[in-house]
């Protein structure tokens, strides 16, 4: 449980954000200047807020009405920066000894031997920072916030820095903590594709202001083309079942009750349930079945909604077979060539090489979905 | 000619015990001071900062004249240590030592501080947000992180406090074997008829002590600073 309220008003930038969330993976999500990174340096007590209140599972960790402020190094909030930061003058072994030097000795942790395991960091224990490559300097930060005993891990854009294959390699780290550690994460973060693997509450903020809490599915859903200030693009999560891989090509195909799912790389097996995430441009409508197309997916529904945005664009919703839903975005001119109505008949179709790895997550055992 | 008399070798002795003491006393209240400046918000900052770059651009004579008055016997801090630490400092080789330390302050305390400021500071954050408290971030963090400038200021305080002579001379005079170092014996010998060959050799060792630390100043930063960089 985290719950969140303040306000802090700089030069410039006033942050005034409220949110409470019961655990799991949070994602703070927005545009460079909308208040994340200030969210989580206050979560960490590297701001002070003007006015405001933090707790954490029920421990405060800032009340400015109560006077409280938990001194940083008291807070157990362990938080891994962008780059790093780790220690230039320890080797990694060093570094990572340094976060369960000061935690508290008698609190139960993750054994070291586990989360140097889960990381993949033994074979560079002798290792200096700097020799380090940005993947792997990245999960030692993870590996040793989470040595110190922290009661929340706070990750601000723990992959800007990194480049895309890179990111693959370090987002199942992250899913692994949060599905067998159940450690309360935030994770600060503008790359929707990161945060649709990840989080199981969004909240999207704006100039410093909460605009939307809640599913990623719901949160993504709904914005309009154009987007606000963070160029969101509506995402739509579809949950499919792995029905056979295509080794030649390279290929997945997942079964959904609309049609089946073509993704490229390989992914689960057996009847295992894949989650993919959709952005709304690259979703096109069709109001017959297509014939003589490269798309590979196409899917059944009918429009449930179309919402129209600044200019000549607009979001059509589509509630596919089977329940999921998908955002499309289309021209208005479409929409009337077309007669596109609620209520109406389409295929919705998604070219496969659309769809961002980083985004396509194995859900395996784990009931509870981002994507409801 | 180039034989060293024991008068010398006595100046000399002098100065390397001044000089050592100066830098080795001066230290820990360098790192404290440098470590006020680059970190710390308080009022009268500037105050402070001034006080302690004073030294570098005051004549030496003034800087030597107004340690006399505070530490000399009659002076208000000279009784304290006296009556306190049976510590005297006027006409001692341990007021030379002092004087000299007031001079080198300025050097060391910038070299340090320079160093503290080129620290990110988001490494003592991290070391924060690990649960290190502000003392533990200090000494794990940022001493070792400023351990090259710490090491620079050390030994370049050294190198001034060995040539200093302005204000040492006006605060303990230049009483062979108690306070004239190897400036003063310097002095001394050119106001003698005769002294030019002492002078010169005294010289020359003056030149080859301050070249050697700042060679060695330079070899121990540059040592720390590759540690740092993970060449070892």
């Amino acid at each position: 449980m985290i719950s969140f309220s303040c306000r802090l008003a700089r030069e410039r930038f006033v942050l005034d954000a409220n949110f409470s969330i019961p655990g799991g993976c949070v994602a703070l999500f927005g545009a460079s200047g909308s208040g994340k990174t200030t969210i989580a340096k206050l979560i960490a007590g590297l701001e002070r807020p003007d006015r405001g209140h933090i707790a954490i599972d029920g421990r405060v960790l800032v009340d400015t009405a109560a006077a409280i402020d938990v001194p940083v190094h008291k807070r157990r909030v362990g938080l891994v920066f962008q780059d790093g930061q780790l220690l230039p003058h320890l080797s990694v072994r060093q570094n990572l000894a340094y976060g369960r030097y000061f935690a508290p000795k008698d609190e139960p942790s993750v054994p070291p031997e586990a989360v140097i395991d889960l990381l993949g960091v033994g074979h560079l224990l002798d290792a200096r920072p700097a020799t380090l490559s940005g993947g792997e300097r990245q999960r030692v930060a993870i590996g040793r916030a989470l040595f110190a005993a922290p009661r929340v891990l706070v990750m601000d854009e723990p992959l800007a820095s990194l480049d895309a294959e890179r990111k693959l390699e370090i987002l199942p780290f992250i899913e692994r903590l949060r599905d067998e550690l159940a450690l309360p994460i935030v994770y600060v973060s503008h790359a929707v594709e990161e945060v649709a693997r990840l989080a199981t509450v969004v909240v999207r903020l704006s100039d410093g202001r909460v605009i939307a809490e809640g599913p990623p599915a719901e949160v993504f859903a709904s914005a309009l083309p154009g987007g606000g200030s963070d160029q969101l693009e509506a995402v739509s999560f579809l949950t499919g079942k792995y029905l056979r891989g295509i080794a030649e090509f390279g290929m997945t195909i997942l079964s959904h009750p609309a049609g089946e799912i073509t993704l490229p790389g390989r992914y689960g097996s057996g009847n295992a349930a894949v989650r993919i995430a959709v952005q709304a441009s690259d979703v096109t409508l069709a109001i017959e079945k297509p014939h003589g197309l490269s798309v590979r997916t196409v899917l059944k529904g009918h429009v449930r909604t179309i919402a129209a945005g600044d200019g000549p664009s607009a979001l059509a919703t589509v509630e596919l077979l089977g329940g999921d839903r998908i955002s499309a975005y289309l021209t208005r001119l479409a929409i009337a060539d077309l007669g596109l109505s609620e209520g109406r008949e389409v295929y919705a179709l998604v070219k496969s090489v659309s769809i961002d790895p980083r985004a396509v997550a194995l859900l395996g055992s784990r009931p509870a979905q981002p994507g409801r | 000619m180039w034989a060293i008399t024991p008068e010398e070798l006595v100046a000399i002795k002098l100065s390397l015990r001044v000089a050592t003491v100066a830098m080795l006393a001066s230290l820990p209240v360098g790192v404290f001071v440098a470590y006020l400046l680059s970190r710390g918000r308080f009022r009268g900052k500037f105050i402070l900062d001034g006080l302690v770059y004073m030294p570098l651009v005051l004549p030496p004579v003034v800087t030597g004249y107004a340690l006399l008055l505070l530490f000399g016997r009659r002076g208000p801090l000279g009784a304290f240590f006296e009556q306190t630490f049976g510590i005297v400092f006027s006409f001692r080789w341990t007021g030379a030592a002092l004087a000299a330390a007031v001079m080198g302050f300025p050097l060391m305390v910038r070299a340090i501080r320079l160093a503290m400021d080129a620290i990110d500071r988001r490494s003592e954050e991290a070391a924060a947000t690990l649960g290190a408290s502000p003392i533990w971030v200090f000494l794990t963090v940022t001493l070792p992180l400023s351990l090259p400038g710490i090491i620079a200021g050390a030994m370049l305080c050294f190198a001034k406090a060995l040539g200093e002579f302005g204000a040492t001379i006006t605060f303990v005079s230049n009483i062979p074997g108690e306070t004239q170092t190897i400036p003063a014996a310097i002095y001394t010998y050119t106001q003698t008829p005769g002294g030019d060959a002492g002078a010169l050799r005294l010289s020359i060792i003056a030149v080859a002590l301050a070249f050697g630390a700042l060679i060695a100043s330079e070899v121990l930063s540059r040592r720390a600073g590759q540690r740092r960089a993970g060449f070892e």
